[in-house]
């Protein structure tokens, strides 16, 4: 290639004014082995671009992150699959024993005079056995006896 | 998409990626974390990628990002880089040996550029982009781009120049 060229495509290339194909141009004439000898210097500097080019990443990508993530969602998807089916079964368990008495049939009484009698009795039953737990209670007043006997007014 | 249609999207660009990485933050382990980083980012985007016209321009922006990150922080508490990995692991021939011994210096010359030019030198002379793409990536337009990278090659060429005289290259 003419000297003069390359002469003038070094002046635009230190301008900052060629192309990529004039850079490769220059490239080329630099790293072919006829380098004019007052040019010799920039030779270093074209071959050491080429030879940075070569250079290559050799490390494995660990691309685990987000694979982990996707398991992550399947397992926050699988406990709540799981919460789900527990409540429902647990669910209609107590709704059925709940709904079971209500079928029995606890026969019902007609007569109001009869009916009168038999809560009578239900409550009588009842406040008899409230009595018997009072009763108990009844030695509590022998403390509030000597209480008042000690701290008198 | 899966992990094989992401890596098969990242394979042309990765080491792209990388060489930026190692050239703002000059150590290789550092450049793979870097690197490693970014393109862990990218995967956990996934879903979102389709929407960027260019995945790789948006890559190379994330990069220079982190690494401009990395780089203040690091100065912040005061630690410097140890320029300690420039060694070609593979020169056996004469030829080479010198070769990449001259390398080192324009390598050393373009660390101490400022951090814009070293990217742009990066991706102009070495990655062999387009000035619309530069810009894109480093948010500057056209003229910034060629002024600072016309500093930039000047710097070299005073530098090598300087070194080649001197006879210490």
């Amino acid at each position: 290639m003419a000297l003069d060229k390359i002469e003038k495509l070094i002046e635009k290339y230190f301008e900052g004014e060629t192309s990529i194909a004039e850079e490769k141009e220059l490239r080329d004439y630099f790293l072919s082995s006829n380098v004019a000898q007052h040019l010799e210097q920039y030779k270093t500097v074209f071959g050491y671009f080429s030879q940075a080019k070569q250079e290559q990443f050799k490390v494995n990508i660990p691309l685990l992150p987000n694979s982990r993530d996707k398991k992550q969602k399947r397992v926050v998807w699988l406990s709540i699959a799981a919460t789900v089916t527990v409540l429902l079964g647990a669910g209609i368990l107590t709704y059925q024993s709940y709904i079971t008495p209500e079928t029995e049939n606890l026969g019902v009484v007609n007569d109001p005079e009869v009916a009168f009698r038999e809560t009578k009795k239900a409550l009588d039953m009842i406040s008899e056995h409230v009595n018997t737990g009072i009763t108990g209670m009844g030695y509590l007043n022998e403390y509030q006896q000597s209480k008042n006997k000690i701290f008198k007014k | 998409m899966n992990q094989k249609e992401f890596m098969q999207l990242v394979t042309p660009f990765k080491d792209k990626l990388f060489r930026t990485a190692k050239r703002l933050l000059v150590s290789t382990e550092e450049a793979e974390d870097a690197t490693q980083e970014v393109l862990v980012k990218l995967w956990n985007k996934n879903e979102s990628l389709s929407g960027y016209n260019s995945v790789e321009a948006l890559a190379m922006t994330m990069t220079k990002n982190y690494c401009l990150d990395q780089l203040k922080s690091k100065r912040a508490s005061n630690l410097t880089i140890v320029h300690n990995n420039f060694v070609s692991n593979e020169a056996s021939l004469q030829q080479k040996i010198e070769d990449s011994d001259t390398w080192k210096w324009v390598e050393q010359i373009i660390n101490d550029l400022p951090e814009q030019q070293k990217l742009i030198v990066q991706f102009r002379d070495i990655e062999e982009m387009e000035f619309e793409e530069i810009g894109k990536i480093l948010d500057m337009n056209e003229t910034a781009i060629r002024v600072a990278l016309s500093r930039a090659r000047k710097t070299i060429r005073e530098k090598m120049i300087k070194t080649h005289h001197y006879g210490i290259g």
